[in-house]
């Protein structure tokens, strides 16, 4: 009974992570399989087909490259964007900014089939040529919101006085800018670009709306699963899920060595005892 | 040491007719001080009183409504921070977090250009005593050693005048003591005007060579610590200042040197020049140390042309240097008597009858 209470709580988070890993696991164990028919549902034999020969199925891999460059482009141009919309936010008293501030979480909350019908039907009447341009307008459209939660809250977070001191030592506006406000938003930038790309690389239902005859690769996942998916694309699955998880893992890491060097610093009590003579 | 204490002539803070408004509110209303070079001056008030709001003025990080502020005979009011010769250590110090301690004091350094920063930030470093801190976060800093990089970034600049805004308010007692004295010794090594704001007035007593307290916006009294404790000038600088017991009466009469004051039926004299009032209607008032208890029976020991009231002690705190009584007056008024702890043998107790007396030339006249 006492052993159950005190271990409870673990095993219901083994239990919430299991929930979770299931579905990805199941992806990453059929990247090594050699199905018998056209799904891939069932395990068959075990072999490398899907790893070594990773472009072997015609398309899978362009639109794996397609949905890369659209990500990285979206996510640069609407990191720039947001950054500089969430600077004026913040920074700036200006007639229709509460309004601003509301419009930015608009994109955020319509639904995905609503926004991108709409786009589709503008694109339409513009007679603007559905492709790869298309879907990166789109993506950056509603990637921006993300960008500019993200990096206001970075913003607001900052003590105010550290920029008053960065111009009480003698920095002009754009050194402050330079050489405190920038740095210290920085990591807030960085998120905010990982997250967009995220969301860019993601996106099925936007992009299915204005790509035109443009596959990105959940568009490829998405017709493969009516005829039978390709052990490929498990394979390039492993791998996004696997570079994320890297990332992941290094900003941890980091993170967790510069805790200790924070903790580790006072350990020699003969430098960090200065105190000023009485 | 030469890298850091200036030759140069340092000039003296002058604010003339300066004035802050922020919307209806008038945050300082109208000073006009000379601040003298090389001086430790303490704006001392509470919170809201305006002499933050001073202080970021002269620093260039809030503009005056109107009036100038000069340092010497060089108008500085339309220069923007960055642009004066007058730095600022801050409330909580602002220290740049992603800068290690040797880059925090560099910054002003280096944002004027200086190539070789290095001797004089090491020279900095030294005199605050954090030399093995140099490459440290300031996150790794306890909140002491924080302050002196905070003082070491301002004062490397060698500024005319260098502003604290409540440096110590975030350190613990001791460290604050111990804070004080330092801040004090490198004022004295650098010979840079400190204009130091903080609510802690003995803070401000304990380092200042002149202390103005500040009250709604404006200056009620200044001068050197001393002389404002002992011979405050208006009621708010009595309370704020230390504690004053304050009797309200009228000038009866004069004899001699002193004035003879009518107060709730008892008679005081104080002596004329340390009356401040205009009018006959007055405060007369007293510090609690400068008033000495007595048991009735010893009414004999009373010299002749004490002040004296009688009360019923109605509480006793030993505090180890000494002992605060409050004495109920009879017309309903607390009086604050503190009593040095140097007589051996009984203190009075909760209940007893005790005469209260002090020295005519310890009370000062306020008007009411």
């Amino acid at each position: 009974m006492k052993w159950l209470r005190s271990h409870l709580v673990g095993m219901f988070a083994v239990l919430a992570l299991v929930y979770l890993f299931i579905p990805i696991s199941v992806i990453i164990v059929l990247s090594f399989n050699k199905p018998a028919g056209k799904f891939n549902i069932r395990w068959n034999e075990f072999s490398l087909d899907g790893w070594t020969n990773i472009c072997g199925v015609p398309g899978v891999c362009e639109s794996f490259l397609t949905s890369i460059q659209i990500g990285l482009i979206s996510a640069l141009a609407a990191t720039v964007l947001g950054t500089l919309i969430a600077f004026a936010l913040v920074r700036y008293r200006f007639r229709g900014r509460s309004t601003t501030n509301l419009l930015i979480f608009l994109p955020m909350a319509t639904p995905e089939v609503v926004m991108g019908a709409s786009l589709l039907a503008l694109f339409l009447n513009l007679q603007f040529p559905l492709g790869q341009t298309t879907v990166i307008i789109a993506h950056i459209m509603f990637i921006i919101s993300f960008v500019v939660v993200t990096v206001k809250a970075r913003l607001q977070g900052m003590d105010p006085r550290l920029e008053e001191a960065a111009r009480d030592l003698y920095a002009s506006p754009g050194q402050t800018f330079r050489y405190v406000t920038f740095p210290l938003v920085l990591p807030g930038i960085l998120g905010a670009a990982l997250l967009g790309f995220a969301l860019s690389f993601d996106d099925f239902i936007i992009s299915f709306f204005n790509a035109g005859t443009l596959v990105t690769f959940p568009i490829y996942i998405w017709g493969a699963a009516q005829r039978g998916i390709p052990v490929q694309v498990n394979a390039l699955a492993t791998i996004v899920f696997i570079s994320a998880l890297a990332i992941v893992l290094f900003v941890q890491i980091r993170g967790q060595m510069k805790r200790k060097s924070l903790t580790a610093a006072p350990a020699n009590p003969a430098t960090i005892d200065v105190l000023p003579r009485s | 040491m030469s890298t850091i204490t200036s030759s140069r002539n340092i000039e003296d803070l002058r604010l003339e007719n300066l004035v802050k408004s922020f919307g209806d509110f008038l945050a300082v209303d109208d000073i006009t001080l000379t601040i003298p070079a090389g001086s430790f001056f303490a704006l001392l008030g509470a919170s809201g009183c305006g002499k933050t709001t001073t202080l970021r003025m002269i620093a260039g990080l809030e503009d005056p409504t109107s009036g100038t502020i000069k340092v010497g005979n060089t108008d500085i009011t339309g220069l923007r921070a960055f642009q004066r010769p007058v730095n600022t250590v801050f409330q909580s110090y602002a220290l740049f977090p992603h800068l290690d301690i040797f880059e925090n004091v560099a910054f002003g350094l280096r944002r004027r250009g200086i190539k070789d920063v290095t001797p004089a930030v090491e020279a900095m470093l030294e005199l605050v005593e954090l030399a093995p801190m140099a490459r440290r976060k300031p996150a790794q800093l306890s909140g002491g050693q924080q302050q002196r990089v905070a003082v070491a970034r301002a004062l490397i600049n060698q500024p005319d005048v260098l502003l604290l805004d409540e440096p110590l308010g975030a350190l613990d007692l001791k460290l604050r003591r111990q804070m004080q004295i330092e801040l004090k010794r490198i004022q004295t090594e650098v010979g840079t005007t400190f204009v130091h704001v903080t609510h802690d007035q003995e803070e401000a007593m304990t380092m200042a060579d002149t202390v103005a307290v500040m009250n709604a916006g404006r200056i009620e009294q200044m001068g050197h610590p001393a002389d404002v404790y002992e011979l405050p000038k208006t009621a708010f600088v009595a309370n704020f200042l230390g504690q004053a017991n304050l009797f309200s009466g009228s000038v009866t009469g004069r004899d001699g040197e002193d004035l003879v004051v009518a107060t709730n039926g008892l008679s005081m004299r104080l002596p004329a020049q340390r009356n401040s009032a205009t009018g006959t209607e007055l405060l007369v008032g007293v510090r609690p140390e400068k008033m000495t208890i007595l048991d009735e029976v010893d009414a004999g020991k009373i010299p002749t042309g004490s002040n004296l009231v009688t009360g019923l002690v109605t509480d006793v705190s030993y505090t180890g240097v000494s002992t605060q009584y409050l004495v109920e007056a009879p017309w309903g008024q607390v009086l604050n008597v503190f009593e040095q702890n140097v007589i051996v043998g009984d203190r009075c107790e909760v209940g007893d009858p005790v005469l209260v007396h002090w020295a005519p030339e310890h009370t000062f006249g306020l008007g009411s």
